[in-house]
């Protein structure tokens, strides 16, 4: 009875061809793609980061939020380019900064990009919010550690979410929190200590959150041999995002002789 | 077999630039019992009357919940209804998970839309013969939308559909402008008027075949039970029955029924409408 083949396992009578009601998908296509994925299919394509970008530091204020990010894209310990902006402005309620690889930022920057433009072309209004682009950065960021393949990347997400200011970090393996001061990186071991100083004295205004930003860059440009003179501020209010200009901190190494290594 | 000679299929046009089975779906929402949607300044309502398939069975539900600031009224066939309100289920949890925010209604009924469209243009699909109201509250405010098999849908302030609906909107397009400052216990008076206009005579309302949600700001959407419901029939109750549905009114022009079935005339199809 071999010529009837498995009765119980019948071959399909159709293969590779459109199927009835659905669109068919060119095989190694997008869409075919999607599903069916074996162990071999994955690629780590980040195993350890290229260019890298050092701390990105964000606080809250009475009214708003800033966050701040040197322009430094190291290469190793290279410092190879002086101009990687990474303090982005994504709507008008919505400001993002990154640490990590500057070319996951990059890609990452392009779909969020997009994403607010697709929203202003449905035209009904509606902006997103920072807490719900926290939570989808956190989604995309979880889901592509899952895929063995992160985004080397560490986000503050800054903005306006309802009238209040919100501050969130969403790091590399999608683990997300809210807080006040916000730093990662080789700031999170030496800003976060001063900012937090800063708000136990009081909620701060604006003056006082941008001149403590600019101390904790001046602090991490002297000890974190990533960083550099070089900075970019952004500021959040109801008012609306402004990515300040580039500024360049005055270092003073007149102390430099006093310090000695044991 | 066919009523003309363009409508076997639903891509196939008439010389007088109509798709017939698109707009024999379009009858299908008119077999359903009534529904109604308004709003005011803070609140979205939806108000329908519901049927019992016989003295045994208990009332079809007609109102659906979706998500805590979503709910939608059905008229048409029940079973497309489920599989539009699975849909939209789906859709508002997705943007729960990515966004940690309720889905904008205006965008999920965008969706929606795109999603019945495309059945009115392809030969191996049919419209869905269901109409929905849903209503909805979120950052812009209460919203009323209603959808049509045709996959048109509209942004409402008030809206009846379903079985003699039109003796609804004919009330509700009188009292229009009263809706929008009006409060609740208004809002919903004025729902449950325009749904017993579309009563034959011999029947009233009743916390039975009544069913009333509620949604707005700080307010999930409720869909009132007994008390409530009660509650809120009072404020109608004992009020004199207006012209809509009287003897001389649009269902004079029906056929006379054979018995005292408090029904609209039923067409006989395999189908389940509510």
């Amino acid at each position: 009875m071999a010529f009837m083949g498995d009765i119980m396992n019948p071959a399909p009578l159709w293969q590779n061809g459109p199927s009835p009601g659905a669109f068919y998908n060119f095989p190694g296509n997008s869409s075919s793609l999607a599903s069916n994925h074996t162990p071999q299919d994955f690629k780590a394509h980040s195993a350890s980061p290229i260019t890298t970008t050092t701390t990105v530091i964000g606080v809250k204020f009475d009214k708003g939020c800033v966050i701040a990010g040197d322009t430094l894209g190291s290469y190793g310990s290279l410092a190879r380019f002086r101009d990687c902006p990474r303090v982005m402005k994504v709507n008008d309620l919505i400001l993002l900064g990154s640490g990590g690889d500057y070319a996951d930022f990059q890609y990452l920057k392009d779909i969020i990009t997009q994403k607010i433009i697709d929203e202003k072309c449905i035209g009904d209004g509606l902006q997103l919010k920072p807490r719900s682009l926290h939570c989808w950065l956190t989604r995309v960021l979880y889901n592509k550690r899952s895929k063995m393949d992160p985004l080397w990347n560490s986000y503050v997400v800054a903005g306006i979410q309802d009238g209040e200011p919100f501050l969130g970090a969403v790091d590399k393996l999608g683990t997300a929190y809210e807080d006040a001061a916000i730093a990662n990186g080789l700031g999170a071991y030496m800003a976060t200590p001063l900012l937090r100083d800063a708000l136990e004295k009081g909620p701060l205004d604006q003056e006082a959150a941008l001149a403590l930003v600019r101390k904790c860059m001046k602090v991490l440009y002297y000890r974190d041999a990533r960083a550099f003179q070089r900075y970019q501020i952004g500021v959040v209010t109801a008012e609306g995002v402004t990515v300040h200009d580039t500024e360049e901190l005055q270092p003073d190494w007149s102390l430099a002789h006093m310090i000695h290594m044991k | 077999m066919f009523r003309n000679q363009y409508d076997s299929d639903v891509t196939v046009w008439s010389p007088q630039g109509r798709l017939h089975q698109v707009e024999y779906a379009m009858e299908a929402v008119k077999l359903g019992s009534a529904t109604i949607g308004l709003k005011n300044k803070e609140y979205a309502v939806l108000i329908a009357l519901k049927r019992a398939v016989s003295e045994l069975s208990a009332y079809q539900k007609k109102i659906i919940p979706i998500d805590d600031h979503i709910g939608i009224s059905i008229s048409g066939l029940t079973a497309d209804a489920r599989m539009l309100s699975r849909f939209m289920r789906t859709e508002c949890l997705n943007h729960r998970y990515a966004h940690d925010a309720p889905m904008p209604v205006g965008r999920l009924i965008a969706l929606v839309g795109n999603k019945m469209q495309i059945c009115t243009q392809r030969y191996d699909k049919r419209p869905l013969g269901v109409g929905l109201l849903v209503a909805g509250y979120d950052d812009q405010g209460p919203h009323i939308y209603q959808t049509c098999p045709s996959a048109n849908y509209f942004d409402c302030r008030a809206m009846a559909i379903g079985a003699r609906s039109q003796s609804a909107r004919t009330y509700l397009e009188k009292h229009l402008t009263t809706f929008i400052d009006c409060d609740l216990q208004e809002l919903v008076a004025h729902g449950l008027r325009a749904l017993r206009d579309t009563l034959p005579n011999e029947v009233d309302l009743n916390n039975k075949n009544v069913s009333i949600a509620i949604v707005g700001p700080k307010t999930p959407l409720r869909i009132c039970e007994e008390e409530e419901l009660s509650r809120f029939l009072a404020l109608v109750e004992g009020e004199e029955r207006r012209g809509g549905a009287s003897a001389t009114g649009d269902a004079g022009a029906a056929p006379p029924r054979d018995e005292g079935d408090d029904r609209d005339p039923q067409v006989a199809v395999a189908m389940d409408t509510e």
